[in-house]
C-alpha cells in the first residue's frame, strides 16, 4: 500500500482549483446563462418523472403525492395496448431499417462513379432538399398524392390496370407508406456520411484497379464497399440501438381513425395517455420504460459498435 | 494532355462499364424525378381549375388557370397571422440559439478550461435521459409559460448536436497560437471571444442560423403541446388544420366533399407553396453550408 499524503495533495489541488478558476472565471461567466437553459429545461422536468411511481394530483402537487410504487408500470404492461404498440414500434423501425438502411449507400455509391460534375452537384442538391420540408408538409403531400380518388399513385395503379388503394386509410400499408415516404425524405441526406467515407478512400486504389482492368462493377464491389463497410456497421448498430426511439410527429401526423391499429407507436400512446386523456402518471410511467429500453439499447449497441468498428458516439 | 486523359478514359470503357453508367444515370434521373415532380405537380396544380385536378387531368402544365387558391389564403387572416407568428419565432428564437450557442461553445472548445468535461458531460447527457414529455408540462405550467409565446422560444434554445458542431469548430479552426498572442495583449476570454472567435466563427454561425432557423420554421410539436390559443399558432399547425384535419374528418365520403373542397382544394396546393417557399428559396444558395457539417455531431466531443 502507498502511503497517503493529504496534506500535501489537498492544498495543492486547492491552489491549482483557485489558479484554474482565476484563468478560468470568464469561460464559467459565458456558460452561465446557457447552462442555466439546461436546468430549467431539461434538468428540472427529470425532477417531475417521479410522479411515474405516484398517484399523481395536481391539487397535491409532484411532492405530496401518494407513492404507489409500480402499480402504472404494472398497468402498462398488462394493458391490451402493450403489446400492439411495442409491436407497431419495432415494426416500423425495422421495416425502416430494412428497406431505408441501404438506399443512402446506394445512392453514394451510385453519385460516386458520376464523373459529370454539374450532373453530380445537380442530383445532390435535388435528393438533398426534400429533408427540409415540414412534416405537416410531408402528411398533406402523402394525403393528395396517395388519394384513392385522384392521387398520382394511384392514376398511375389504376393506368396499369389496378385497383386504387387508400394507403393512409388501411392499417396494413401504413407501415410501407411511412418507411417509403421516410426514404423519399431522408434518404439523400443520410447519404451524406457515405459520400464522405467514400471521398476519403484513396485515389490509389482506383488506380490501381484501373490498370488491373477491373471495370466499374468490380470498383464498387472490391474498392467501394470494402472501404465503407466500417462506416455502414457503425451506422447500422447505431440504427439498432434507436428502434424503440421511433418520433412521434409523423406518426401522428399521417395517423386516423382508419390506420390506428398499424400507426399507433410508443411516442403517440405516450402523447395520448398523458395530454388528451391527462392520465399523467400513467403516461410518465409508460416514457420512462420507453426511454430506459432506450438508454440500455442505446449504450449496448454503441459499446458494440465500438467493438467491431473502433467507432463510437462516445 | 486533356485530349490524352479523355482518350485513356475512353479507351477503359468495356461493355460492363457502360452498362454501369446507364444503370446508375437511370436510376439517379428516376429517384432525381420523384423528389421533384410531386414539388413541380404541387405549384401547377395550385394554379389550376380544381375540377381538372380531380379528374387527372392536371400533369405537366396547369389546366384553367387561376389564382382563387392564393386569392383564398390572402384573404385569410388566420394563415397570415400564424405566417407572422412563426417569422417572429424563427427570427428571435434562432437569434437566441446562436447566441447561446456560441456563448458554450467557446468554453467548451477550450481543452484546459477546467469545467469542461463536467459541462459536457452535463450537457450531453440530456440528449440521452429526458424528463419526458409530461413532467416537462407540468414545469412549464409552474413556470406560467404554458400557452405563451415565450415558450416557443424557450423550449429549443439550445440543441446539443448543434452545440457540438460549433465546438468541433471553434476546436478545429481558430489556432491556440492566436489566443496565445491575444493574452499576451491582455485580452480576457470575453474579449477574446468577441473580438476574435465570433468573428472568426462566421461559417459555422451561417449554419448554426440554417439548422436552427429550418427547425423553428417547421417546428410543430411544441406548438401542439403548449399552446392553446390560436393567435400564437405557428404556421404548422394552421398548415396541419388545413391539410389533415379537413382531410380525416371527411375520409369515407367521397361525393359530398367533391363539392365542398373545391376551392378548400386550391387552399390546400397554395399553402404548402406559400409555407415551404422560404425555406426552398434560401437552400439552392446554402446547401453548401448545410451539407458541409452534417457529419459535425459524429465526431466526438
Amino acid at each position: 500500500m502507498k502511503p497517503k499524503k493529504p496534506d500535501v495533495v489537498k492544498p495543492a489541488l486547492i491552489t491549482r482549483t483557485k489558479k484554474a478558476l482565476r484563468r478560468d472565471y470568464q469561460l464559467l461567466l459565458l456558460c452561465a446563462i446557457p447552462l442555466a437553459y439546461f436546468v430549467i429545461v431539461h434538468y428540472i422536468p427529470m425532477y417531475g418523472v417521479q410522479i411515474a411511481f405516484k398517484d399523481f394530483k395536481a391539487s397535491k402537487g409532484i411532492w405530496e403525492s401518494q407513492w404507489v410504487g409500480l402499480k402504472w408500470f404494472r398497468r402498462f404492461f398488462s394493458s391490451s395496448q402493450f403489446w400492439p404498440v411495442i409491436r407497431n414500434t419495432l415494426g416500423l423501425s425495422f421495416l425502416q431499417i430494412l428497406l431505408g438502411f441501404p438506399v443512402p449507400i446506394l445512392l453514394a455509391i451510385l453519385l460516386n462513379q458520376v464523373r459529370n460534375q454539374r450532373f453530380r452537384k445537380f442530383v445532390q442538391s435535388v435528393v438533398y432538399s426534400p429533408h427540409f420540408i415540414s412534416i405537416v408538409v410531408l402528411a398533406g403531400m402523402l394525403y393528395i398524392f396517395l388519394s384513392p380518388r385522384n392521387g398520382f399513385v394511384n392514376t398511375v395503379i389504376k393506368f396499369f390496370g389496378g385497383q386504387p388503394i387508400f394507403f393512409l386509410g388501411e392499417a396494413k400499408y401504413f407501415k410501407i407508406t411511412f418507411v417509403l415516404s421516410g426514404i423519399w425524405q431522408h434518404a439523400g441526406w443520410s447519404a451524406i456520411i457515405y459520400i464522405a467515407a467514400l471521398a476519403g478512400i484513396s485515389p490509389d486504389l482506383y488506380e490501381a484497379a484501373e490498370v488491373d482492368g477491373a471495370n466499374k462493377w468490380q470498383r464498387v464491389w472490391h474498392i467501394d464497399l470494402p472501404g465503407i463497410l466500417p462506416t455502414i456497421v457503425m451506422m447500422l448498430i447505431l440504427e439498432m440501438g434507436k428502434v424503440m426511439n421511433l418520433g412521434f410527429q409523423k406518426a401522428y401526423l399521417m395517423q386516423n381513425a382508419q390506420n390506428l391499429a398499424a400507426s399507433e407507436i410508443i411516442s403517440t400512446y405516450i402523447y395520448k395517455v398523458g395530454l388528451i386523456n391527462a392520465q399523467y402518471s400513467y403516461s410518465t410511467a409508460i416514457n420512462l420504460f420507453n426511454n430506459v429500453v432506450n438508454i440500455i439499447l442505446l449504450v449496448s449497441m454503441n459499446a458494440l459498435s465500438r467493438r467491431i468498428t473502433q467507432n463510437s458516439l462516445w | 494532355m486533356k485530349a490524352g486523359n479523355a482518350f485513356k478514359a475512353f479507351k477503359n470503357q468495356t461493355a460492363g462499364d457502360i452498362l454501369f453508367d446507364i444503370f446508375n444515370y437511370l436510376i439517379l434521373i428516376l429517384f432525381t424525378l420523384s423528389i421533384l415532380y410531386p414539388l413541380y405537380f404541387i405549384i401547377i396544380a395550385s394554379f389550376s381549375d380544381p375540377v381538372a385536378i380531380n379528374n387527372g387531368k392536371v400533369l405537366f402544365k396547369p389546366m384553367g388557370f387561376n389564382t382563387l387558391g392564393y386569392q383564398r389564403i390572402f384573404e385569410n387572416t388566420k394563415i397570415w397571422n400564424a405566417y407572422g407568428n412563426t417569422i417572429f419565432y424563427t427570427v428571435v428564437g434562432t437569434l437566441i440559439n446562436v447566441s447561446l450557442t456560441m456563448m458554450i461553445a467557446y468554453p467548451l472548445s477550450r481543452g484546459n478550461f477546467f469545467a469542461r468535461n463536467a459541462i459536457l458531460f452535463f450537457v450531453m447527457f440530456t440528449m440521452y435521459f429526458k424528463g419526458g414529455m409530461i413532467p416537462t408540462f407540468l414545469w412549464m405550467h409552474q413556470l406560467n409559460v404554458y400557452n405563451t409565446r415565450f415558450v416557443m422560444l424557450l423550449l429549443p434554445a439550445i440543441n446539443v448536436f448543434n452545440l457540438i458542431i460549433a465546438m468541433n469548430f471553434i476546436r478545429n479552426n481558430i489556432p491556440e497560437e492566436l489566443y496565445e498572442a491575444a493574452s499576451l495583449d491582455g485580452y480576457s476570454h470575453i474579449r477574446y471571444f468577441l473580438n476574435i472567435v465570433l468573428p472568426l466563427s462566421q461559417t459555422i454561425m451561417i449554419v448554426l442560423i440554417l439548422y436552427y432557423g429550418v427547425a423553428h420554421w417547421n417546428e410543430f410539436m411544441n406548438g401542439l403541446i403548449y399552446l392553446r390559443d390560436e393567435k400564437y399558432y405557428p404556421l404548422q399547425l394552421v398548415l396541419r388544420a388545413i391539410l389533415l384535419q379537413m382531410q380525416a374528418s371527411g375520409l369515407g365520403d367521397v361525393d359530398s366533399i367533391i363539392e365542398q373542397q373545391k376551392a378548400a382544394e386550391l387552399i390546400k396546393y397554395g399553402v404548402i407553396i406559400v409555407s415551404t417557399l422560404p425555406v426552398l428559396v434560401v437552400y439552392p444558395f446554402l446547401q453548401k453550408h448545410f451539407t458541409k457539417f452534417a457529419l459535425g455531431g459524429a465526431v466526438k466531443g
